[in-house]
């Protein structure tokens, strides 16, 4: 049996049932990440004393660097998928390449950071700051990683579908999309707070 | 594909390259000000609300939110609801502990 409404919407939603899934899902991780923004606002309000990240070693050139390749990868992504809506596979493919490298980009400059920390003998028993610290650039490093996979079968394996049923394919990039703007948008919010503030 | 929408996802693209070289901008204006010791209130203030613009610029443009079906925003309505509880939450247990004093 034919997956239903993959490309046409669906009469009562107006969408096509990916591009509402995903919103679902992205509610979900807003509650996810929530709850423990929340959890950070309760330990560091209850705390008499909080750390400024800079004063734990925490690198704030290196977090903006970090902070600029995410945005970065965020616009490639989105070119990617403008280029799939003009036809352009040769361009969605670069844009899509060039996501995946700024995602993992981002990730070795994580992995520098974390082995600094470590060889202060920082880690996330150490003090509540860095179990805060480690919990929540943790969980986003990890959806990274998962956007980079899911990324990465598109741009290789999965890419077969641009063939078959372009369209349909150019929604997966939509949706793939969507969940990588995301990951950016938490980074946002996670740059000032631990490291800035 | 029309030439009118081929036209329409030019000016999308501009959008995005305009978005992109204000987040930059805003991002590095985040790093600045971090650096005037201002008093913690101020900064905390100013910090998450120049966050809460770049997030929005990300949202509206690049998850293009600002032309989307009116279910997606009724989802959003229902998870900032839950959203503005869940960072409630550390306030109602000060209050909380307050009144066990």
């Amino acid at each position: 049996m034919e997956i239903p409404y993959t490309t046409e919407a669906r009469p009562d939603t107006g969408l096509f049932n990916a591009k509402l899934g995903i919103w679902l899902f992205l509610a979900s991780e807003v509650m996810l990440f929530g709850s423990l923004f929340s959890a950070y606002i309760l330990l560091r309000t209850g705390a008499p004393v909080w750390p400024h990240g800079r004063t734990q070693g925490l690198s704030i050139p290196l977090a903006t660097v970090n902070t600029m390749v995410l945005i970065a990868s965020s616009v490639t992504m989105v070119l990617s998928w403008a280029s799939l809506r003009l036809k352009d596979f040769a361009k969605y493919r670069l844009y899509l390449g060039l996501t995946i490298l700024a995602g993992l980009c981002f990730m070795v400059i994580k992995g520098f950071e974390y082995s600094a920390k470590f060889e202060h003998h920082h880690f996330p028993s150490t003090s509540t700051f860095f179990a805060v610290y480690f919990t929540l650039t943790g969980l986003h490093g990890l959806h990274v990683l998962g956007g980079m996979i899911i990324n990465g079968y598109f741009w290789g394996p999965g890419a077969k579908m641009w063939k078959s049923d372009p369209e349909r394919f150019t929604n997966r990039i939509e949706v793939a999309g969507l969940y990588w703007h995301f990951v950016d948008l938490v980074w946002i919010f996670l740059f000032p707070t631990l490291y800035l503030l | 594909m029309s030439a009118h929408d081929a036209e329409s996802i030019r000016k999308e693209t501009k959008a995005y390259i305009t978005v992109f070289i204000s987040l930059a901008v805003l991002t590095v204006l985040t790093v600045g000000v971090s650096y005037f010791h201002m008093p913690v209130r101020l900064a905390i203030l100013v910090a998450l609300a120049i966050a809460t613009f770049k997030g929005s610029l990300v949202a509206a443009v690049f998850m293009h939110l600002r032309a989307e079906r009116r279910l997606i925003y009724w989802v959003l309505v229902l998870t900032v609801i839950f959203f503005i509880f869940l960072m409630a939450i550390p306030s109602i247990s000060q209050w909380d502990q307050r009144m066990l004093r």
